[in-house]
């Protein structure tokens, strides 16, 4: 599936300045690893041991992964996969 | 019943020409922000989120040079609001606030404790604050930082508190202000925002949607966003709750504290607010034991807490407490780590419960609140009943609304008995004359 993955601000230090990354992926996990083969900075900064920081947001179309099946989350030709962090609100 | 508003209010007047030495040069207590995770630190500036670890960043102080006694002595004489804290806030220099909110009543509450059987129950009653409830405080911190970083417009994310407090006290200081918040809010919330003028926006979901939305506004607009990019900011003005709590026992400390839990960064903030004026020596003792307060229909923190987790797994919110109603809490496994330190806890009630502790609060202390007050009150009621809370116990219970803000909460809790204008329509419908009155 051909996806687009948005980088929020505070990453894009890590991606060269790119706020969206095309990536080929049929879950989150893949659609991930994908741009974290592009960008290596990328892992460390919101994985850790292979999963996703506390203090990390993905959502497919607008819908926290969480309520899905976190990494294993599928993905449909054409979804936005964003990554926001989680310390806002309240 | 007693109510302290403060000692205070005498030696209000006289800060303005005796709280600094004459000659002195201030030393600044500010250090900068510093990541919560990792400790990485950054300028104070518009920043909310560390870049090495994505985790939340909070204010950075250096309390060394503090002097308790003097630190003491310029309380007193500060004004009669928060910013007679201002040592303790991310300010080298006190602000000017059309608006100042704190200084809250702490009211004994003896019915409450004694129908509970608890030792000493105190009511910090943060209703009392200009636009009613304790995100007063949290927006004139953030609001004075904007303005200080050279903002023109003030926005937030809110579940209905902060829409008035952003609207209010944006429009004192003559700012442009955005408010976002779910559409199928309480009309009273909805009123009490859009009569300062806002542009108040009602986002078609709930409020981790549009919190969501506003974290990536916050990327594209030039705007203070009071609870995302000025977050480290606007969450230090909750420490003074803490504060006023301290200074208002007399400076001591309760032995537990019992607080509404909806993004966990109240909760958290009294912890550090008494953790750094132990620190300074301010106050003697250890932490109280906190209790987080959260409605059934949304309780991911009190879930974390009771399975052991370290994060919270993510809610879709169902209760009348929509002020508490935050399925994704930013500092819920913050709230769960101070919870179990000071031996603690967290604790949910149905919304049955809320309704009724509504009731309690208002029939034994004469202080009407919000959905989170009734719960905050069922849960010291339900920490009672368990025994966790006892006649040894003095409880500091955290109210943080008013109660003509959420009305349909309490629409079934009472009647009006109608009669004609006449004594025999008195008599007859509500009270019968006795023998000895019509003696009289």
């Amino acid at each position: 599936m051909a996806v687009t993955v948005k980088i929020p601000t505070q990453l894009r230090a890590a991606t060269g300045g790119e706020a969206e990354i095309e990536v080929e992926g049929g879950t989150v996990g893949e659609a991930l690893d994908a741009v974290f083969d592009a960008h290596e900075g990328l892992r460390e900064r919101i994985t850790e041991d292979g999963t996703l920081r506390r203090f990390v947001n993905v959502y497919v179309s607008g819908e926290d992964i969480r309520f899905r099946d976190g990494l294993d989350t599928e993905l449909n030709d054409g979804d936005e996969v964003t990554i926001l962090p989680a310390v806002a609100g309240g | 019943m007693e109510v302290r508003s403060g000692p205070l209010l005498a030696h209000a007047e006289v800060f303005f020409v005796g709280d600094e030495k004459e000659g002195s040069e201030k030393v600044s207590n500010l250090q900068g922000l510093r990541c919560k995770e990792c400790g990485t630190e950054y300028e104070l500036e518009a920043r909310y989120v560390c870049e090495q670890c994505f985790g939340p960043l909070e204010v950075a102080y250096d309390f060394s040079g503090i002097d308790a006694a003097e630190a003491k002595r310029k309380i007193q004489a500060g004004p009669a609001g928060i910013w007679r804290y201002a040592d303790f806030l991310p300010f080298d220099e006190r602000p000017k606030d059309p608006l100042e909110p704190g200084l809250t009543p702490l009211v004994k509450a003896d019915r409450l404790a004694e129908r509970l059987g608890i030792g000493e129950v105190w009511v910090k009653n943060d209703a009392a604050n200009p636009t009613h409830s304790f995100k007063d405080r949290v927006v004139a911190v953030a609001i004075a930082k904007a303005k200080e970083l050279g903002f023109q417009t003030i926005a937030c994310a809110s579940t209905g508190n902060l829409a008035n407090a952003v609207a209010a006290h944006a429009a004192a200081a003559g700012l442009e202000s955005y408010v976002f918040v779910p559409a199928d809010l309480e009309e009273q919330k909805l009123l009490a925002t859009g009569v300062y003028g806002t542009r108040l926006v009602g986002v078609r979901g709930n409020y981790d949607d549009v919190n969501r939305l506003c974290t990536e506004l916050a990327e594209t607009r030039p705007w203070a966003f009071v609870n995302v990019n000025l977050r480290p900011y606007y969450a230090e003005g909750s420490k003074t709750i803490a504060y006023e709590t301290i200074e208002q026992l007399g400076w001591s400390l309760p032995d537990r504290i019992v607080c509404p839990i909806a993004s966990g960064s109240l909760f958290t903030k009294l912890g550090r607010g008494i953790s750094e004026w132990l620190e300074v020596g301010l106050v003697e003792g250890e932490l109280p034991a906190f209790h987080g307060a959260q409605a059934e229909g949304c309780n991911p923190v009190a879930e974390a807490y009771a399975e052991g987790w370290e994060v919270c797994k993510p809610q879709r919110p169902d209760t009348i407490a929509k002020s508490l109603a935050i399925g994704n809490p930013a500092d819920g496994p913050y709230a769960v780590e101070l919870a179990r330190a000071t031996g603690g806890s967290v604790e949910a009630v149905t919304d049955e419960e809320i309704a009724a502790g509504i009731r309690l609060l208002a029939e034994t202390t004469g202080i009407f609140t919000e959905t989170a007050g009734g719960v905050t009150t069922a849960v010291l009621a339900k920490l009672a009943e368990a025994g966790t809370i006892g006649a040894d116990d003095r409880v500091v219970a955290v109210i943080t609304g008013e109660g003509l803000k959420t009305l349909d909460a309490v629409r079934a809790g009472h009647r009006v008995e109608e009669i004609d204008p006449s004594l025999d329509s008195f008599e007859r419908e509500i009270a019968p004359a006795s023998p000895a009155t019509v003696a009289v």
